[in-house]
């Protein structure tokens, strides 16, 4: 059984469950937008300030609920000890990590192209002319929080304080790819092509080196 | 039952040590188990039962020594039925199985799965969420999935754990069908039961190592037994 069709079949299992009780993505959804409704209507910015803010704004609120979808990734693994159970069934451990990334990136992306429509109301920001670009950007950043929040998510589901390590972790492991897409996202509303290219590739580069990483050290990560 | 299609198998545990920090959870443990033997592990909690049955498993890494199998050149992985149920509560017992069939790389899943269920008697609840069942029938779920793949050798943890009279009764007799195809069954269990009976060796452990292990009758009975005091 190869690594594909088994991160297929396992992919196959995130979505179902996934969908069947929409705890991840609701939560996610209903955090991220309480965030943008409050801070506009806290600040009530111009167009120019929304500019220059909004975007640091939007991945902060991206990062946070990532953290809260994240969360459970692994845990949920432990309830039944299913992780064992996948351990023993699946020919590379990889398979595991690349199906839950996978899976966690569709489920970030989803809750962030259903949330552009209110950030583009509430901030008075027209995205529909970087929007192709706009959806680049997040599925890079996603993927790449994504894998560093999944590994992370597997180290700290067999801490004791699981809950406080996962955001200690991650936050600061995060914050050059917070920092890269709220830039990218700034000069996509400010036209600023060099800033575009420069932070598109540094967030590239940030997803291929952890995807490396958990490729060659991911099977200790699960290892009881 | 259906037909075995594997080879029999035995395994061998040498000079097994397991250390969580400082603390050992096996010390020195070195056992060899024949092809088609049903041993029963007794022992207080913590004795280390658990831990061996997981490195019988490959689920956790010895410290120091080694496992091997013997018997089939490639025999596979050994089925495992751990205190826990192994399976999504959020998933039907039908998906649980074609789940792990299809990472399992099981020829005709569908048709392996259907079969089992009907063995261990979910065929009518084959489309119910596993979370709605009793601990009995999520016991049931586990040793199917556990036997999936046909393997020859068992492992399961204390199996007998949270099911009610009828439950141990079932249970003890699909032990009794899988230990007469000529399955090696490793078993940890607390005291004697109308499971432990089905052993053909009794091995006590005692903070971490082998203090009695025997075959026959009366000893056999006092080390369960004594798993209790």
């Amino acid at each position: 059984m190869s690594l594909l069709s088994n991160t297929a079949v396992l992919l196959g299992k995130e979505l179902r469950t996934e969908f069947r009780s929409r705890e991840l993505l609701t939560t996610t959804f209903v955090f991220i937008l309480t965030i943008i409704v409050l801070f506009s209507l806290t600040f009530d910015p111009t167009s120019d300030e929304s500019r220059r803010f909004a975007p640091g704004l939007l991945w902060l609120a991206f990062l946070f609920a990532s953290s809260l979808m994240l969360q459970p990734c692994f845990l949920r693994e432990q309830l039944n000890d299913t992780l064992s159970a996948l351990r023993l069934s699946v020919s590379d451990p990889f398979a595991i990590f690349l199906a839950k990334l996978a899976a966690n990136t569709l489920f970030l992306l989803l809750t962030e192209l259903l949330l552009l429509p209110f950030f583009t109301v509430m901030y008075n920001v027209p995205v529909l002319r970087v929007l192709h670009w706009l959806v680049l950007v997040f599925f890079l950043a996603s993927l790449g929080i994504s894998i560093a929040g999944t590994a992370l998510s597997a180290i700290s589901a067999q801490a004791r304080m699981r809950e406080l390590l996962l955001p200690l972790l991650m936050l600061p492991l995060l914050t050059p790819i917070l920092v890269a897409s709220a830039e990218v996202t700034r000069a996509l509303l400010d036209r600023d092509p060099a800033v575009l290219w420069q932070g598109i590739g540094f967030i590239a580069v940030f997803d291929v080196v952890f995807l490396t990483a958990i490729w060659l050290f991911g099977e200790y990560l699960l290892e009881e | 039952m259906t037909a075995p299609a594997f080879s029999p198998s035995g395994l061998r545990f040498e000079n097994i040590d397991k250390r969580y920090g400082g603390l050992y959870a096996l010390r020195r443990v070195s056992l060899t188990i024949a092809p088609g033997e049903c041993v029963v592990f007794a022992g207080r909690n913590g004795s280390g039962k658990t831990t061996l049955l997981r490195i019988a498993a490959q689920l956790v890494r010895p410290s120091a020594g080694s496992l091997s199998f013997s018997g089939a050149a490639n025999a596979g992985r050994p089925g495992f039925v751990a205190h826990a149920t192994m399976v999504y509560d959020e998933l039907t017992p039908e998906e649980n199985l074609l789940l792990f069939a299809r990472l399992q790389g099981t020829p005709q899943p569908e048709n392996r799965v259907a079969a089992l269920l009907e063995e261990v008697g979910l065929a009518e609840r084959r489309e119910s969420l596993v979370r709605t069942f009793s601990r009995g029938m999520r016991q049931r779920v586990a040793i199917a999935r556990a036997l999936l793949h046909e393997p020859a050798i068992l492992l399961m943890d204390e199996p007998a754990t949270g099911l009610d009279p009828q439950g141990v009764g079932w249970l003890a007799e699909t032990l009794h069908r899988l230990r007469d195809s000529g399955r090696t069954i490793l078993m940890s269990l607390h005291g004697e039961s109308e499971i432990s009976s089905l052993g053909t060796r009794a091995i006590r452990l005692d903070a971490g190592s082998v203090v009695a292990d025997t075959r026959t009758g009366a000893t056999f009975r006092s080390i369960l037994t004594f798993a209790d005091a």
